[in-house]
């Protein structure tokens, strides 16, 4: 249901915005070519039997050709898909340890410097934009210190259909810089989450308890409080995860990461509306299905909840 | 009872000694706890009375070692078990007497169990931690807790959530885990408040029963003045951070000396008084409890005192023996006074 709302608001807005033809033909065509291009795309007929051809097509898994390279819409995206997993998967895993390890220590010593500091710095993850964070970094690493390259995706092992970096140096070496530069405002938002859970249940009546039965802080703090915590941490860290996927366009242009953000970005400047729909839909499919698991990962750290 | 009357001879087992704690804040300092001293016995049960905020639950949490801070700071006095000054105890030894020697249950039976773990896992944490067992013997153990303080199919009930457990289950489970280690002292705050009265008497009974069976020594904190009734060896009265009334139950209900004390007492509903016409109004103590910023002068209770005298406003009386160990704070019983 709702990926049948989105399929038609994207097919909508694209229908309205910008004539395909113009890019397809090339600037010179005359009337007549562009007719005939008009044509042979299907982009003639009424607005419903487009949809309609296209919703049919969707369902097959064929999502058209790109205009502009004539290969498989979907293919395209999905060649793209592993650097971008790649990407949101290291940039969630830092956020929620790096987010959830600093939220309980600014719980649990919430006056020291270090935690003042550390609150300033999350401060700094929730305003600072991602494109000026991302070029701090640059300068940071690849400029001042030359430790980390710039820019790309440097070399990558193919197994399967799958293209990952994860198991070349040089392909870790260039994940950090993205990663950190797309984990720096979730790392913030999960941090700050932690702290307000933990400053909740630390003085919940169980954690007295907990306390009372003489047991040590790591285990008060960790299997007592921190378990009550992640419930909402998980499900925000879910929900981003599947944002994350779907919409690291900046940081992919600033790196010139080879993921799907990046294609995106260059198929709007070309008016290429098959991979540009391909994409929205695939976006709401994995955000779906993130939601799904985020569910059924809530329903398991929270007993409350049963699903039958 | 038999048993107990039999060790109401032996050593204290635990002796609370002009215990001070107090709370350090932008608007002052609250002496929540002003110089408590009071003893317990094995296998007796010492009943805490008085208002919200006299000071009960802070000396409990003293004991324990569990105060606030900041910004609570125990700042005088010695909490002596067995003969070892608790104070002076770092860290990791008082973790060895917390839950062992000492186990504490508390009010709200709902907040006070971790919604995320299931019972049994939070029973069996008492026998991994403190003696030593493996997950099995732990949860095996657990089990016969269960059965102990009368819940039934403990095998069912081990591994269910707080939240499929009712209001006098989960206190039963509570306590099932407090007593898991037989420890020589129970310090209860308000553990049938939050009950229904039928639930209440059920665990106040339970309670009792255990006491007799592993000789526990019962600190029981509450405002109920039918529950010390009911379950006291021992009662201590406090008010505003101090004790005003210390007698064995039967000599404090019989001979009441305190204004306070007598206060609460009259402040008692009769059953049935009202539809026989009788006394229309419930008595009250007029007035409000002072705030701990801001004491009377002399004696705490002088400003809702019905027989308040001038020395009162001025000279705070010292806890004074009356014989036979009833101690009472108050000028209208102690040399000194105007009289």
């Amino acid at each position: 249901m709702v990926l049948l709302a989105v399929s038609f608001i994207c097919f909508l807005i694209f229908r309205f915005t910008g004539d395909p033809v113009l890019m397809l033909a090339g600037k010179y065509a005359t009337q007549q070519e562009r007719e005939q291009v008009r044509i042979a795309y299907g982009l003639d007929r009424p607005f419903y039997v487009q949809y309609a051809n296209f919703l049919g097509n969707a369902l097959k898994g064929n999502f058209g050709k790109s205009y502009i390279s004539q290969v498989d819409a979907l293919d395209t995206i999905l060649e793209r898909f592993p650097a971008t997993f790649e990407l949101a998967l290291t940039a969630i895993c830092i956020s929620l340890l790096a987010g959830v390890l600093l939220g309980v220590v600014v719980s649990i010593k919430p006056k020291s410097l270090v935690s003042r500091l550390i609150m300033a710095g999350s401060l700094g993850g929730i305003s600072i934009p991602t494109f000026l964070m991302g070029i701090l970094w640059v300068m940071l690493f690849a400029v001042f210190l030359e430790w980390l390259p710039p820019f790309g995706r440097g070399e990558t092992v193919q197994i399967g259909p799958w293209r990952t970096g994860f198991l070349t140096l040089d392909g870790l070496k260039h994940i950090i810089m993205p990663a950190l530069t797309l984990s720096g405002y979730q790392l913030a938002v999960i941090l700050r989450l932690t702290r307000a859970g933990m400053r909740e249940v630390l003085s919940e009546e169980y954690i007295k308890t907990a306390w009372s039965k003489g047991l040590s802080p790591f285990t008060v703090i960790v299997k007592h409080a921190l378990r009550n915590v992640l419930i909402p941490v998980v499900t925000i860290a879910g929900l981003s995860f599947g944002e994350l996927i779907a919409f690291s366009i900046v940081t992919e242009s600033i790196f010139q990461w080879p993921g799907m953000g990046n294609l995106l970005l260059v198929s709007i400047f070309e008016t290429d509306h098959p991979v540009i729909v391909t994409y929205i839909m695939m976006a709401a499919c994995i955000i779906l299905a993130i939601n799904i698991l985020v569910d059924l990962l809530y329903a398991w750290l929270n007993p409350k909840i049963q699903y039958n | 009872m038999g048993t107990a009357v039999d060790k109401n001879s032996s050593e204290p087992v635990l002796s609370i000694d002009n215990l001070k704690t107090h709370f350090f804040s932008r608007k002052g300092v609250a002496r929540a706890v002003d110089g408590v001293s009071f003893d317990l016995t094995p296998g007796e049960v010492t009943g805490i009375v008085g208002e919200s905020g006299c000071g009960k639950s802070v000396t409990a949490l003293s004991v324990m070692g569990l105060v606030p801070n900041p910004p609570g700071r125990v700042v005088d006095g010695r909490i002596l078990f067995h003969g070892k000054n608790l104070l002076d105890l770092d860290i990791t030894a008082l973790r060895k007497i917390r839950g062992a020697g000492i186990a504490m249950i508390f009010q709200e039976p709902m907040s006070s169990l971790n919604p995320v773990y299931t019972i049994g896992n939070q029973i069996s944490e008492m026998f991994r931690l403190h003696k030593g067992y493996d997950k099995k013997q732990a949860l095996a153990a657990a089990v016969d807790m269960l059965e102990r303080v009368q819940i039934p199919s403990p095998h069912k009930r081990v591994n269910e959530y707080p939240h499929q457990l009712s209001g006098g289950m989960r206190q039963r489970a509570m306590i099932a885990m407090a007593m898991s280690c037989d420890p020589e002292i129970l310090i209860a705050d308000e553990p049938t408040t939050a009950l229904d009265v039928t639930v209440q008497a059920q665990i106040l009974d339970l309670m009792h029963r255990l006491k007799d069976d592993f000789s526990t020594a019962i600190q029981l904190i509450t405002h109920d003045l039918g529950v010390i009734a009911e379950m006291a060896d021992q009662v201590v009265v406090m008010y505003a951070g101090q004790v005003v009334e210390q007698a064995r139950t039967r000599e404090l209900f019989q001979h009441t000396l305190h204004p306070y004390t007598r206060g609460l007492l009259a402040s008692i509903p009769v059953l049935g008084h009202r539809t026989r016409g009788m006394d229309e109004d419930l008595v009250e103590i007029k007035g409000m409890i002072p705030s701990l910023h801001d004491l009377p002068a002399g004696c705490r209770f002088s400003n809702r005192c019905p027989e308040v005298m001038d020395t009162c406003k001025t000279r705070l009386p010292d806890l004074t023996d009356m014989g036979s160990g009833h101690q009472v704070r108050c000028w209208l019983h102690t040399k000194g006074g105007s009289a």
